[in-house]
């Protein structure tokens, strides 16, 4: 059956899938080092489990999840650690981040896996810890933590993703093709774990192999296999759900808020390996391709084999200012290095030649031809926003709902001007990001310093009126002594007035000291607070967001029992 | 070896702007050679003299302003420009009268307000209303077509364009300036009196409309603009043609198919006003544009006092499309589904 929903928006670049897609998912040698970064997902980094020296084996875990949003790292082949330390990873900035390294030592031995076939009679919390365990991450790209978006009531609608809209790639292609059974399995347990009464596996319609594929793999499910246009970027996925349901995901909400729930088709099938027969997620199919392969295709590749391995095996021939891109042409990025390794997300490898995609167009000034809003697929005016990007007003580009924009390319590749749009948008969002977090830090700076002054006002006017009061007394006293001359004991009336000038100093400093205290603690817990809010935006681990909330509910604690102290001591001085 | 490192998206769909220039000056084709077919080689020497004065006034301030003149002169703006005031102008114009049109809005509509990209207002209309303000008088003085008189011969023409007087050429009022200054005529009689008027509107004018009218669906057909600024454009002027037509008398400002075929209607509706960057951005916003330079061009010729009003109405509402863009703002992904549900 065909889509009846559109989406608005979308390009229809050239394919180039014939390349990669006509022959067999290949399996590709050892190479002699594997290379796991601990981060391969969105969420908390996973927490290494080895020590450097340690043999492990195949499908050992090295690194386990830290927290419900995180995913565990397993070793791909047996080998020795040596080493787990910062190094060049697979990611646009270039950045390092913590990998563990295994010498392979050829045996390629593996841990007894544990597969579980009565899967049906387990509680979906123990199928989700096991799908967590089995570090399952969202293989389409994104790379979200399955068992964490899995963990959701209320879903009706399960959607399969086998769009794979992107020009070059055609790993899932070939899986859809030659994995169909696995595909299903993994559907019904996804399908189980969601309790979904529906579930629509969308397909591109340039993939009728595997779109038959997939139809007779699921023959007698109730499924729908749904064959949608090829546009891109129909396989995202607030695109997809729009196409099969002709529901909008609402702004700051996600596709569960409409019952939805979104994996893509590797993912499945990953889920059936680690459900049906105990196997982590230690490979992925992945495409290389681009003209400076000469062996194009899909391979079957250890996670944390070197981009540089692949690339031989494949017959890579270099060239002058060469780009190798990991992903596709219009999402993926060029990499710093080609000794970063195949990482779970890794879809495509694409090596093209310098002509393929040459990059090194000229821009001109914008004419506002308005090309790009007819194709962006959130419908917002990428004309509008390149301006006030290049302005830095943020204020219209909020205005713009520029936090709309997914960042497809689409605007960039139709854009006569040749203009780096999606560039100068990721700077603007960068820009504002920070300002805010500026912002942020620059009011508690301004409630504290305000508090303090207050603070320091009230400390200089106790000060002032137990010095009034002391003058006062002592005036009365001489008074007193004056008109009472001998009419007291002299040493009794001193030993009086020493004790009430005794208690008087100790009532004040007691209430001085509670306020100060008081006054402190808010100070602490504002920061406190902020310290948390700004962990929660740059994405701390779990276990650092729990330890500043604790200590944030911890001063709370201690400022309302200071608070009540003080009430009672007023209370008694009144 | 280092790898080259770039910003995706890494694939581009190769059609520059300098190729949309180019498809413009396709499109305007038919309607030069309708023109030149009823008006005489005065078109030719037009957009001869506008298209020499446009490249040196634009490599001019190009080089003024520091900017790479030879890669900016080859994305054939400023010819499009040149070519659009040429064919605003009645043919035979002298050239001094051509060079300040060009002057006005290559330099002083286009490259004052930061060049291509830039301009708040179409420059080929800065330009003809600066020389319509400037010399009525050469401004209005259009031959007659050659249906009705003969036209004057290619040395006449470049005689014309030198500035000399010495050219032999009839010149009559146009069918618009007719209609409204008639009253008195009804609108049929008005046709049996005046060689002007031809079939559905005036003699040459529809067939130069029609051309016009044709080259415009082409680049619709391209994708080159969308339909909204022209649909929005014709349906406005033909309605409220339809509306005060009153059926002919003495009073009417003449049928939707009058205003439609003349003077610059088709012009206007498929090549000025499509001009991205002085106009609307959204589409809904470019259809709202549209309509209310219809509006304005009718009441211009209709009610005004200018021989024809495209330019006017094109360059008021320049003004109005920032209002314009503020409120026609396109609802994002997401947000249709938020606000059905309220």
């Amino acid at each position: 059956m065909n889509a009846s929903y559109s989406f608005h928006g979308g390009i229809h670049p050239e394919e180039h899938k014939n390349e990669s897609n006509t022959s067999a998912i290949q399996v590709v040698p050892l190479p002699s080092y594997l290379i796991f970064p601990v981060s391969q997902h969105i969420g908390a980094s996973a927490k290494p489990a080895v020590s450097v020296g340690q043999r492990v084996l195949k499908g050992e875990l090295i690194a386990h999840a830290d927290g419900p949003l995180s995913a565990a790292v397993h070793a791909s082949s047996s080998g020795y650690i040596v080493a787990i330390e910062p190094q060049i990873v697979a990611h646009p900035s270039g950045l390092s981040d913590t990998c563990i390294v295994i010498e392979t030592d050829g045996h390629d031995e593996s841990v007894s896996a544990t597969p579980h076939p009565n899967w049906q009679t387990y509680e979906t919390t123990k199928l989700l810890g096991l799908i967590r365990d089995q570090g399952i991450a969202g293989l389409g790209g994104a790379g979200f933590p399955s068992a964490y978006k899995l963990n959701i009531d209320a879903i009706d609608t399960l959607i399969i993703n086998g769009v794979e809209c992107e020009p070059y790639i055609t790993a899932d292609d070939r899986l859809m093709r030659e994995r169909g059974v696995l595909l299903e399995q993994g559907i019904t347990i996804l399908q189980h774990i969601t309790g979904a009464q529906q579930v629509l596996i969308g397909i591109e319609d340039n993939k009728p192999e595997a779109t038959e594929a997939v139809r007779s793999a699921c023959e007698n499910r109730d499924w729908r296999v749904i064959s949608i246009p090829t546009k891109y970027p129909s396989g995202g996925e607030k695109q997809l759900i729009e196409l099969l349901t002709g529901k909008q995901v609402p702004r700051d909400g996600i596709p569960a808020d409409l019952g939805i729930v979104c994996q893509n088709v590797a993912t499945a099938a990953a889920i059936a390996q680690a459900v049906l027969h105990g196997q982590p997620l230690i490979s992925r199919i992945t495409t290389l391709t681009g003209d400076c392969i000469t062996r194009k295709g899909n391979y079957e590749v250890r996670l944390g084999t070197p981009v540089e391995h692949l690339l031989q095996h494949g017959g890579y021939s270099r060239e002058q200012s060469q780009k190798v891109i990991m992903g596709g042409p219009l999402m993926g990025f060029t990499l710093p290095d080609l000794s970063v390794p195949i990482v779970k997300t890794t879809n495509c490898i694409l090596a093209p030649s310098k002509t393929e995609l040459a990059s090194d167009t000229q821009s001109q000034p914008c004419i506002r031809c308005g090309h790009c809003a007819d194709v962006c697929p959130a419908s917002l005016l990428p004309q509008q926003l390149y301006w006030y990007a290049k302005s830095q007003n943020h204020e219209q580009l909020n205005a713009h709902n520029l936090a709309d924009c997914i960042e497809c390319g689409a605007c960039a590749y139709v854009c006569p001007s040749a203009l780096p749009l999606v560039q100068f948008y990721r700077a603007a969002k960068a820009e504002i990001k920070e300002k805010s977090i500026e912002q942020r830090q620059a009011d508690i700076a301004k409630t504290r310093f305000e508090a303090r002054q207050a603070r320091l006002e009230r400390d200089a006017a106790e000060r002032e009126a137990t010095r009034a009061a002391r003058k006062a007394e002592a005036k009365a006293k001489a008074e007193q002594d004056a008109r009472f001359a001998g009419e007291e004991d002299p040493v009794q009336a001193a030993i009086e007035r020493a004790k009430a000038k005794k208690a008087r100093l100790q009532q004040s400093g007691e209430a001085g000291s509670v306020s100060g205290k008081i006054e402190e603690l808010k100070a602490k817990l504002e920061r406190a607070k902020f310290g948390l809010e700004q962990a929660q935006v740059s994405g701390k681990e779990e276990k650092v967001l729990t330890a500043l909330s604790a200590s944030v509910q911890r001063l709370e604690r201690l400022l309302a029992s200071e608070q009540a102290k003080q009430a009672q001591t007023q209370e008694g001085t009144e | 070896m280092m790898l080259q490192q770039v910003s995706s998206p890494h694939l581009r769909a190769a059609r520059p702007t300098e190729e949309i220039m180019l498809r413009v000056l396709l499109a305007l084709v038919p309607g030069i050679i309708a023109m030149a077919h009823f008006f005489g080689p005065g078109v030719f020497t037009n957009m001869l003299v506008a298209c020499v004065s446009a490249v040196l006034c634009e490599s001019l301030c190009l080089s003024m302003r520091d900017r790479p003149v030879l890669r900016s002169l080859r994305d054939y703006s400023a010819v499009v420009t040149a070519v659009l005031l040429a064919l605003a102008l009645p043919p035979y114009s002298p050239w001094w009268l051509i060079a300040i049109g060009t002057i006005a809005a290559i330099g002083l509509a286009k490259h004052v307000f930061g060049g291509l990209g830039n301009n708040p207002f179409n420059p080929a209309m800065v330009g003809y209303v600066v020389l319509l303000v400037s010399f009525p008088v050469h401004m209005t003085q259009w031959t007659a077509p050659s249906s009705l008189a003969t036209t004057p011969g290619i040395w006449d023409s470049v005689l014309a364009a030198m500035g000399s007087q010495a050219y032999d050429a009839v010149t009559m009022a146009t069918p618009l300036d007719l209609m409204r200054q008639n009253d008195g005529l009804m609108v049929s009689a008005l046709w049996q009196q005046y060689p002007q008027f031809g079939r559905f509107s005036g003699a040459g004018w529809e067939w130069i409309n029609l051309a016009f009218l044709a080259g415009g669906l082409w680049l619709l057909q391209q994708k080159i603009f969308n339909w909204h600024a022209p649909v929005g454009m014709l349906a406005a002027l033909g309605l409220m043609s339809a509306l005060f037509y009153d059926g002919g008398s003495s009073a009417s400002g003449g049928s939707p198919l009058f205003h439609w075929l003349s003077g610059a209607t088709m012009l206007g509706a498929f090549f000025i006003i499509t001009d991205p960057v002085s106009g609307a951005t959204s589409n809904l916003g470019r259809l709202i544009f549209g309509a209310l330079v219809g509006l304005l061009v009718y009441c211009i010729r209709v009610w005004g006092s200018y021989p024809d009003a495209v330019a006017f109405a094109v360059l008021l509402m320049n003004f109005a499309a920032p209002f314009i863009d503020y409120y026609t703002q396109p609802k994002p992904y997401g947000r249709q589904a938020r606000d059905s549900e309220k």
